[in-house]
């Protein structure tokens, strides 16, 4: 069973990616700040991150940053889900070695549940 | 590295395009263009002064100096208006920015929870079914708060704003308030107790503002006073003003957050562990209300321990 590890500070959409996701038989674990997410993610390798950007504790970014610089994580693939949409955050995001950067309000679970297929199915 | 970024600092251009504005629009370009128009200007008219028609050199430089000082004053306030303008600009852009940001957030949970209540609506229990439509309840009510918000902090953020003072009761307002947020209190069980001698003076202030202030922090202390809480109010005469205080015993405000928590959509941590929902801006609208009054506002607070706020109004 593949492990998916949501680092999201929103405990409703925490809640509907578990609700998803664990219909599709993955094991979820989830965290709801960064510092804890990073943690989570180093001592359980799960087998794909979705991390949201704006996290208390440790943003996103610096999340996102620590799990490539470390060798037990850096190959894990990494989904931004986030609803900031700026240019300047996406290029820095695939810079730092993130595999895809989804915007929250332009998917459903759905074609969000899609897209983690895809990946980890790659 | 030094020495390419100062360069980087230099080149005019790539500082317009950074500002997102054409060269014509960039106080960077204007500044240059400025200075080599009046080194230039001066230069011509110093020569023909004294070449042309055999002016006294002393004099002809005086006279381009002085003509230059003008020149650049009046040059240099049309660029810093310019600067102005473009600040504006950018500051526009970063609250569209955190706004949107704001209200995606809750839309996205509202959209996700019909989403899996249209699609596995089947599969929920009952239980659950109830606590996501309380969840996308508390959504809706965050988003309207959240517009709300927005558009008063428009009208008191106006600079061409004016106030219409009339004679109030602050005591009153305060009873009202409370009586208002009865509902909230009763449900999370919270006692509000309120401190007023009777003899307090009248205060002649535009009562909008104040009863921002007033609402903003008895709200906030119902909502940040988890369970059976306890929250005093205080209202005294102190010198030429009303001195207002407000003491709950509810989740507090951690040190490290303390110097950021007027400030536009800021919310502490220990709130998003709590999960207590808010737009972020109350706070932001609190003292500007009160500025407006020109009034005083402090707090004091220690994590898990509870927050006192306090304003001044000048009574005249």
């Amino acid at each position: 069973m593949k492990k998916i590890l949501i680092i999201e500070d929103e405990s409703i959409l925490q809640k509907a990616l578990r609700n998803i996701l664990e219909e599709q038989s993955y094991e979820v674990v989830s965290a709801l700040n960064g510092e804890a997410g990073l943690n989570m993610a180093i001592s359980q390798i799960p087998d794909l991150v979705i991390l949201d950007l704006i996290l208390p504790k440790k943003e996103g970014f610096e999340v996102l940053e620590e799990l490539k610089k470390n060798s037990k994580t850096k190959k894990i693939p990494v989904i931004i889900l986030t609803n900031i949409e700026k240019i300047e955050d996406m290029e820095k995001a695939f810079k730092l070695g993130a595999t895809a950067y989804l915007i929250k309000t332009q998917y459903k679970l759905e074609e969000l549940l899609k897209k983690v297929n895809g990946i980890l199915n790659q | 590295m030094i020495f390419k970024s100062s360069l980087k600092q230099l080149n005019v251009f790539s500082k317009c395009r950074e500002d997102g504005v054409s060269v014509w629009q960039c106080p960077e370009f204007l500044f240059l263009l400025m200075g080599l128009t009046i080194i230039g200007a001066s230069l011509t008219f110093y020569l023909i002064g004294t070449g042309y028609y055999a002016l006294d050199s002393l004099m002809v430089a005086m006279s381009v100096l002085a003509v230059a000082f003008v020149l650049f004053i009046i040059f240099f306030t049309i660029i810093h208006n310019f600067e102005r303008l473009i600040e504006v600009s950018r500051m526009k852009s970063e609250f569209i920015d955190i706004t949107s940001h704001q209200i995606r957030s809750p839309l996205t949970s509202l959209k996700w929870i019909i989403e899996l209540l249209a699609t596995k609506k089947a599969k929920l229990s009952l239980e659950e079914r109830k606590k996501y439509f309380d969840d996308a309840k508390e959504n809706i009510q965050l988003i309207v708060e959240l517009i709300d918000d927005l558009l008063v902090v428009t009208k008191i953020e106006d600079k061409n704003f004016s106030l219409k003072k009339k004679e109030i009761s602050l005591k009153k307002m305060i009873e009202d308030s409370i009586a208002q947020f009865k509902f909230f209190s009763d449900a999370s069980k919270t006692e509000i107790k309120f401190y007023c001698k009777d003899n307090l003076p009248k205060i002649f202030v535009d009562s909008y503002y104040l009863k921002l202030a007033v609402d903003n922090l008895i709200g906030n202390a119902i909502r940040y006073t988890p369970g059976k809480g306890k929250i005093d109010i205080y209202l005294s005469k102190k010198g030429k003003n009303l001195l207002f205080k407000i003491k709950d015993d509810g989740v507090g405000i951690p040190k490290k957050d303390q110097k950021y928590i007027f400030q536009k959509f800021f919310r502490s941590e220990n709130l998003l562990k709590e999960e207590v929902q808010g737009s972020g801006l109350g706070l932001y609208i609190t003292k500007l209300s009160i500025k407006r009054l020109k009034g005083k506002i402090w707090f004091n607070s220690k994590e898990r321990n509870g927050t006192t706020f306090y304003f001044t109004i000048p009574i005249k």
